[in-house]
C-alpha cells in the first residue's frame, strides 16, 4: 500500500512529537489544569465533595488561621526575593563585571565560584544547618576572633533566621548570576567598549552606560529566576529550621505552607486539599502575572545593537 | 577583552576600588572552600573532639565512619538509587525530547507552534505547586513508592527545556543536508538518527548538564513519592539519615561529605561543561 505524501508526512510527526506530548500533557499539563479544578472545591481528605467557588480562596485570604498564615510566609517569600535582588545580583553583577574585565585570578575565580551551585540544596542546608547551631562553626569562629558577644542562635532567634537562611542560600548560588552577567558581558561587541574608552569614558560611565543597557536580556532573566526561586523557597527551611519554619512560623514560606497543607498539619492535622490547591493557584498566578510584568518592563528598556 | 581595568595606574580611586572588590572575591573564595575542609576535617573526628576543638585537626582519624555511612547506613543504596533514576529520566528525556524538538523544528505545519508552546508552558511554571493532583494521580496509576513515579515525572519536567534548547539548534542545521540525504532514499528516521543527531551533539551535551544535575538534586519529587528506605535518593537518603542521628555530628558530616564530594570531583574534572551547561537556559 503506498500512503500519500501529506498522510506519510503527518504519520512522522506524530511519530516524533507524540511520546514526548503524552508525558508532558500528562504530567505537567494536566496537573496544572487539575490544581485550578481541585480548588474551587470542598474535599474531604482525597475525596472531591461540593462545588465552592471561591470559598477555599476566600479562606486563604480572610479566615483565621489560614489568613495569619498565608500573609506571614508571603512576606516570607518578599524578604527573599527583596533580599536576594539586593545582595546577591548586585554582588553577581559586581563579580561578573570584573571577571568579565580579566582581573588576575579570574579563571580560578570563575570556576570556583561555580562550584557551590552545583550541591543539592539539602547538602548545602544541612552543612550549614551544623554550622549556625549554637554550638556550631560560626560562633565558634567569632569566639576565635574575639567577638564572642555576637554569637547567637542563627537559625534559633525569629528575627535573623530567616536572614541566615537567605544568607546560606546566597552562599549556594551567587557564582550562578555571575557567571550569567559575565557571559552577557563578553557578548558587548568590543569596539562598543573601546570606542567608549578612545572618547575617554570612565569605568563608571563605561559600565552604567554602555554596560547596563546592554545586557537587559540577562538583567531580566535574572531577576525572572530570582523570583520563580523565591516563590519556590522549600528545601531551605525544611533542612535548617523544619517544615512547620520554626521558630514560631518565623522562617514560614508559601512552599512549606503549601506542602503542610496539601498532607497534612495546618489546624488539623488533615491534609485540605481544597485549600492546599488554591495556595498552589495562588503560587501560579503569582509566579505568571510577576514575571510577565518585569518582561514587559524590561522589554521597554531592551537596547538594539 | 583587551581593554583591561588594570591598564590605568593614574587613577588611584578605581584602583582602590579594585582592590576592595578583589578582597571580597577572596573572601567569597575562603567561604567556599574553607567550611568544605572543614567538613571533610570533621567527619574524621569524633563527635566530642568537633564541639572541644572545631578548627584542629582530629587526634586519630575516624576513617571508619565512612565504612558505617556508606555501608551500614546504606548510603550506597541511596547513591545507587540516584544513578539509576538520573541515567533512566535522561535518557528519556534525550530521546523523547530530541525527537519532539525534530519533529517541531523540521516539519512545517500549521500545528507547530502551538505544539511547541504547549512544551513550553512547563519551563517557567514551577511544577511542585502541581503536587496535590500529581499525588492523586501517581496514586491512581498505582505508582507510588516506585521509581518508575519520579522517572516520569523527571522525564515531564526536563522535556520543556530540552524542546527549547533542542528545537532552536536543530533549526540551525542546514536543509540541504537533509535534502542529500532524501535524495539518497534515507527515511526520516534515519535523517533523524543519522544526520541531525550526530551534528547535535554539543546542544545534546549542554542540555544532558542543564536536567541531570537538577534532576541527581531533586529532594521534592522523592520525598512525596518515596517512602521505602531501600528506594531512597540520595537527597532524601541524606535528610531521613540527619532526622534519625541529629546528635552524632562525626556521621553527619561524614554522610555530607558522601554526598558532596562526588559532584564536587566530576566538577573539577569538566568544569567548563558544567559552568557551559548550567547557563544554558539563561545564557543564549
Amino acid at each position: 500500500m503506498v500512503l500519500s505524501k501529506d498522510l506519510q508526512k503527518s504519520l512522522w510527526i506524530t511519530f516524533f512529537v507524540l511520546p514526548g506530548l503524552v508525558i508532558v500533557a500528562l504530567f505537567i499539563l494536566l496537573p496544572l489544569f487539575l490544581s485550578l479544578f481541585n480548588s474551587l472545591f470542598s474535599w474531604n481528605q482525597l475525596i472531591r465533595g461540593e462545588w465552592v467557588g471561591f470559598g477555599n480562596f476566600r479562606r486563604i485570604f480572610f479566615t483565621s488561621p489560614y489568613r495569619e498564615r498565608f500573609f506571614n510566609a508571603l512576606r516570607n517569600n518578599g524578604k527573599w526575593f527583596l533580599v536576594t535582588m539586593l545582595v546577591q545580583n548586585i554582588l553577581g553583577l559586581v563579580f561578573g563585571y570584573l571577571l568579565s574585565r580579566r582581573i588576575p585570578g579570574h579563571g580560578f575565580f570563575r570556576r570556583t565560584f561555580f562550584i557551590p551551585v552545583l550541591f543539592s540544596i539539602v547538602a548545602v542546608g544541612f552543612l550549614w544547618g551544623l554550622y549556625l547551631k549554637p554550638n556550631g562553626l560560626v560562633n565558634a569562629f567569632l569566639k576565635l576572633v574575639g567577638l564572642e558577644e555576637y554569637s547567637r542562635a542563627w537559625l534559633g532567634e525569629e528575627s535573623i533566621a530567616t536572614f541566615s537562611i537567605i544568607a546560606v542560600n546566597i552562599w549556594r548560588w551567587v557564582g550562578f548570576p555571575s557567571l550569567v552577567f559575565l557571559a552577557a558581558i563578553d557578548a558587548i561587541p568590543l569596539d562598543c567598549l573601546e570606542a567608549a574608552y578612545l572618547d575617554g569614558a570612565r569605568e563608571t560611565q563605561v559600565f552604567s552606560r554602555i554596560v547596563l543597557p546592554l545586557i537587559v536580556p540577562a538583567l531580566t532573566v535574572i531577576t525572572v529566576l530570582t523570583l520563580i526561586g523565591s516563590l519556590n523557597v522549600f528545601e531551605q527551611i525544611y533542612t535548617m529550621t523544619g517544615l512547620d519554619g520554626s521558630p514560631n512560623y518565623s522562617t514560614d514560606t508559601i512552599g512549606t505552607l503549601f506542602y503542610r497543607t496539601a498532607f497534612g498539619s495546618v489546624d488539623s492535622g488533615n491534609p485540605e486539599i481544597g485549600i492546599g490547591s488554591a495556595i498552589g493557584v495562588v503560587i501560579y498566578l503569582l509566579t505568571f502575572l510577576a514575571s510577565a510584568g518585569f518582561i514587559a518592563i524590561s522589554r521597554r528598556r531592551e537596547v538594539e545593537l | 577583552m583587551n581593554t583591561d581595568l588594570r591598564y590605568s595606574p593614574s587613577h588611584w580611586g578605581k584602583n582602590l576600588v579594585l582592590l576592595v572588590f578583589h578582597l571580597l572575591m577572596g573572601v567569597y573564595v575562603a567561604l567556599i572552600f574553607y567550611p568544605l575542609f572543614n567538613m571533610v576535617v570533621s567527619s574524621l573526628k569524633t563527635t566530642r573532639e568537633i564541639f572541644q576543638n572545631p578548627f584542629g585537626f582530629p587526634r586519630t582519624f575516624q576513617w571508619q565512619n565512612y565504612w558505617v555511612v556508606w555501608v551500614e547506613k546504606g548510603f550506597y543504596r541511596y547513591f545507587g538509587n540516584s544513578l539509576w533514576v538520573t541515567a533512566v529520566s535522561m535518557a528519556f528525556v534525550l530521546l523523547f525530547g530530541s525527537m519532539a524538538s525534530y519533529g517541531l523544528s523540521r516539519y512545517s505545519f500549521r500545528l507547530s507552534f502551538l505544539l511547541y508552546l504547549l512544551f513550553l508552558s512547563g519551563i517557567m511554571l514551577p511544577l511542585k505547586a502541581a503536587i496535590i493532583p500529581l499525588f492523586i494521580l501517581v496514586k491512581s496509576l498505582g505508582l507510588m513508592d516506585r521509581h518508575l513515579s519520579i522517572i516520569l515525572i523527571f522525564i515531564a519536567m526536563g522535556l520543556p527545556s530540552t524542546v527549547f534548547i533542542l528545537s532552536g539548534f536543530m533549526k540551525t542545521v542546514p536543509k540541504e543536508l537533509e535534502y542529500a540525504a532524501r535524495i539518497d532514499g534515507c527515511s526520516d528516521l534515519s535523517i533523524y538518527s543519522r544526520i541531525v543527531m550526530p551534528v547535535s551533539v554539543p546542544a545534546l551535551a549542554l542540555v544532558t548538564i542543564y536536567n541531570a544535575v537538577p534532576i541527581w538534586n531533586d529532594f521534592f519529587f522523592p520525598l512525596v513519592f518515596i517512602q521505602s528506605d531501600r528506594l531512597k535518593t540520595l537527597p532524601v537518603g541524606l535528610s531521613s539519615f540527619f532526622g534519625q542521628y541529629s546528635t552524632n555530628w562525626s556521621l553527619l558530616f561524614s554522610g555530607l561529605s558522601i554526598a558532596i564530594l562526588p559532584m564536587l570531583i566530576l566538577y573539577l574534572l569538566m568544569s567548563n561543561y558544567f559552568i557551559r551547561g548550567m547557563t544554558a537556559g539563561a545564557v543564549k
